[in-house]
């Protein structure tokens, strides 16, 4: 039975590259989408290997801490 | 030529721009801010005689666009730009257009911000002027790695396998001994294709125990010019430099010298105007020295050396633009005494240094004075927002030794007080203490190698 993950960006920021799709397959430690803080390039990476289920942001969308980004199914 | 300026637009914002607006007082005047819409109510913008807004808070929709930075010159009757640093201070054609807008460019000819920023081509000028620079291989596109072993050998062992479209220590690899070379090229190819687009990449000599040295120089457009000496940046963190001094502690005089002479020989053969700065690489161990880039711009550290030789960077800047700066002998600069600068971060080393953004809940910092100076852009109750930089102040501390200096800088660091965001004080204070820093061995693994008494996790 497969189970839903919560991807989380732990910084406040903007979404600056969204990398995977749903559908697309991740592995552990790849980034899903990048944010963009204070000049600095900040990936979100899939914390276990699955398969993307859906992305909840956009790029250019302002996201604060804490926030879920995207789930994967693992 | 004598050219008349009596309004000057700052193409920045926060501390720079404010420091400018400062030597902009002293030559009487009148100041222009620009302002995107989260800093309206900036530091900046209160300080200058007038401001004018030009767009959203992105840096792409506001401080990055040049034709909005023209039409405020116009609308306010500015007649001279400064750009600072980052954002449009290296963009040739901007300075180009300032130019052909009629507008006093506050800065080394488009024609030099070309050379620099074209790496390849810097690296050829330096080479040119009899600088040393770092052995490198030509670059070897996507999939083709012809000849890739015999460059490797030219270049030397430890290598690193750069990617051209990365930066900041992404898209590097290294490599000890000829057996990894086509394994870790390939992947790097790889990576950097996925990652930029762009699998290009390049060999470049690594040294174990890198310094980061820099001379700062002044030009004066006609083949003549002289350095203020040089400044240390080797303690980094993010591959960005967080803490700088003059003199650099443990650099032979020689060796200062041979530097100093190679930045003034590049600067003559460049026929440089204004201030810029020779970046270099020095090999902690064995002090050989490697041209890395030349800025040209005024450096965020350029404080250091204004404590150091009294003189006022920005305004030599202003002046030698308006024809009124008299040149300079080398003779006339004379450096006193060794001054630190520590960059005050929203940041948590705990995690890794991350940015924090937030709310200056609290903001006090220490009384400055002949010793000790500080540039912030921000006052108590500000926002860090997230779209710039997180650096929040830079302070500045001076004394008759590098001992006296680090005391001055620890009194101040204690008297710093900051609430409401995440801040890197605590981490600048512990390198200050720590007995590698305060023997003088810096190099830019500092902080890595160190990393467990630096940061309280």
């Amino acid at each position: 039975m497969a189970t839903t993950i919560e991807l989380k960006t732990d910084i406040t920021g903007s979404v600056w590259k969204v990398l995977k799709q749903p559908g697309d397959r991740v592995d552990e430690e790849e980034p899903v989408l990048i944010m963009e803080s204070m000049k600095m390039e900040v990936p979100v990476m899939a914390t276990e290997a699955g398969v993307v289920r859906e992305i909840l942001v956009k790029e250019g969308d302002i996201v604060s801490d804490g926030t879920v980004v995207a789930r994967i199914d693992v | 030529m004598l050219r008349n300026v009596n309004k000057l637009l700052i193409a920045n914002r926060g501390e720079i721009a404010c420091r400018i607006i400062r030597s902009c007082r002293r030559l009487d005047l009148r100041t222009v801010a620009v302002h995107s819409e989260a800093d309206a109510s900036a530091l900046h913008v209160a300080l200058a005689d007038e401001a004018q807004p030009i767009g959203p808070a992105p840096a792409r929709e506001s401080y990055l666009r040049a034709d909005r930075v023209l039409d405020a010159a116009k609308v306010r009757g500015a007649d001279a730009v400064h750009p600072g640093y980052g954002f449009l201070s290296e963009n040739a054609a901007f300075a180009e257009a300032v130019q052909a807008s009629g507008l006093l460019w506050i800065g080394p000819s488009p024609r030099s911000i070309r050379d620099m920023g074209d790496k390849e081509r810097a690296r050829a000028l330096a080479h040119g002027a009899g600088v040393p620079v770092l052995p490198g291989s030509p670059r070897f596109a996507m999939g083709e790695l012809a000849n890739l072993e015999a460059s490797a050998r030219e270049v030397g062992y430890p290598l690193l396998v750069k990617a051209t479209a990365g930066g900041g220590g992404i898209g590097m690899r290294r490599v000890d001994a000829p057996e990894r070379l086509r394994e870790t090229a390939e992947a790097t190819q790889s990576m950097a294709s996925k990652a930029f687009g762009d699998g290009t990449i390049y060999l470049e000599r690594y040294i174990e125990r890198a310094r980061h040295v820099e001379m700062q120089v002044f030009g004066f457009g006609d083949g003549t010019a002289v350095h203020l000496h040089e400044r240390d940046c080797s303690i980094q963190r993010r591959f960005q430099k967080v803490i700088e001094e003059s003199p650099a502690p443990r650099l032979p005089a020689a060796v200062r010298e041979r530097m100093a002479e190679a930045a003034v020989r590049l600067c003559r053969q460049e026929r440089y105007a204004g201030a810029g700065t020779i970046e270099f690489v020095v090999d902690a161990d064995t002090f050989d020295f490697y041209f890395l880039e030349m800025n040209t711009r005024i450096q965020v550290e350029h404080p250091v050396t204004e404590m150091n030789t009294g003189r006022d960077l920005v305004a030599m800047q202003i002046e030698h633009a308006r024809g009124k700066l008299a040149h300079l002998d080398q003779r006339d600069i004379v450096a006193r005494g060794h001054a630190i600068e520590c960059r005050i971060y929203a940041e948590n080393p705990a995690k890794h240094f991350m940015p924090s953004p937030g709310r200056l809940a609290r903001f006090a910092l220490p009384e400055p004075s002949d010793d000790l100076r500080i540039d912030t852009g921000f006052r108590e109750g500000d926002e860090v927002t997230f779209f710039y930089d997180p650096m929040i102040a830079k302070v500045i501390a001076h004394g008759p030794t590098r001992d006296a200096a680090i005391g001055r800088m620890i009194d101040a660091l204690d008297a710093i007080e900051i609430e409401g965001l995440a801040a890197n004080v605590a981490f600048l204070r512990a390198t200050m203490r720590h007995s590698e820093f305060r023997a003088g061995n810096v190099f830019t693994g500092f902080v890595d190698r160190f990393k467990a008494d630096l940061v309280r996790v």
